[in-house]
């Protein structure tokens, strides 16, 4: 009773997020509501018993990825008064897509092929975080590698693409400190003694 | 009616992931609000893998959530990126804009 209440203000709120996010006039209100529909769904993991995943979410999307969204949202200097020109051109051909792909999943939802197998793997008396470290670093260890080496990739690329040397900005250059001489830099000069 | 089933999650996600492909369709002159509906498919997709993995008692379900959180965060960094970039040439971020590339 009490958990199906909490489910239906929890899915509501997630629901009403995501729609002022794609409406939202202003991208940074887009972004908090973002912000507030993933600590809704991470609310929902902790019903579903998956207490790493909810707090995997909160510091991934909320102390990662948002703050990145609000960064680069307030770092550009765009005119947002004419952002939303193509909102009612569109409205119907989005809406007409949204509905198919809807009714699809909902047709999908309904039938009778979901719930093929029980597993089983899933136990009570072990700590969620345990479970899930036992299988990610046995089982699925390649894997595991692989999603940190795009991580890496996606650091390396991210830095790449935004770096950029703009001219007349002073910066060391260790090579050149090096490659100087005594020679070059120094000049010995004979002072005469009694000229004025 | 008052027992929340699997199909109740599913029904979440199945919202969340059309109004994520709606907010596409919708928003073509902020490609920041587009990133931000495909966060909100990815939340769909992993709302679904955690349901199911806690109908099933299937532990796989949650590490390819873990899985789709890192691409995410991945593609969200790239994706900025690139936004900053091309917002640094060109001065604007509207899709309808990026018609140059087309040749």
């Amino acid at each position: 009773m009490i958990i199906s209440l909490f489910f239906y203000l929890f899915s509501f709120i997630i629901v009403s997020c995501a729609v002022m996010v794609i409406s939202s006039r202003n991208p940074v209100h887009s972004v908090l509501f973002l912000i507030l529909a993933f600590f809704n769904s991470g609310a929902l993991f902790v019903m579903l018993g998956a207490e790493f995943l909810a707090m995997m979410l909160v510091i991934v999307y909320v102390g990662a990825v948002a703050v990145l969204f609000l960064f680069v949202v307030m770092m550009l200097n765009i005119n947002y008064s004419q952002i939303k020109d193509g909102f009612q051109k569109y409205y119907p051909i989005g809406s007409l897509i949204g509905l198919i792909l809807f009714i699809e999943i909902i047709l999908m939802i309904n039938g009778d092929n979901v719930l093929v197998s029980q597993k089983d793997s899933l136990t009570n008396n072990v700590p969620n975080t345990h479970q899930i470290g036992a299988i990610l670093y046995t089982d699925y260890i390649y894997i595991f590698q692989i999603s940190g080496l795009i991580l890496l990739v996606a650091m390396v690329g991210a830095i790449t693409l935004t770096l950029r040397d703009r001219p007349g900005v002073k910066k060391q250059n260790i090579i050149d400190q090096n490659a100087r001489k005594v020679s070059d830099v120094i000049t010995i000069v004979k002072v005469k003694k009694n000229e004025t | 009616m008052m027992i929340v089933s699997l199909e109740h999650y599913l029904c979440l996600s199945a919202i969340l992931f059309t109004l994520g492909v709606f907010g596409i369709f919708l928003n073509r002159k902020n490609v920041i609000t587009i990133l931000m509906s495909i966060e909100l498919m990815l939340l769909a997709v992993n709302i679904n893998l955690v349901s199911f993995s806690s109908f099933l008692n299937d532990i796989d379900g949650q590490i390819f959530t873990i899985f789709v959180l890192t691409v995410a965060a991945a593609e969200a960094a790239i994706g900025l990126a690139i936004i900053v970039v091309y917002y640094r040439n060109s001065g604007s971020i509207s899709v309808e804009d990026i018609k140059k590339l087309r040749g």
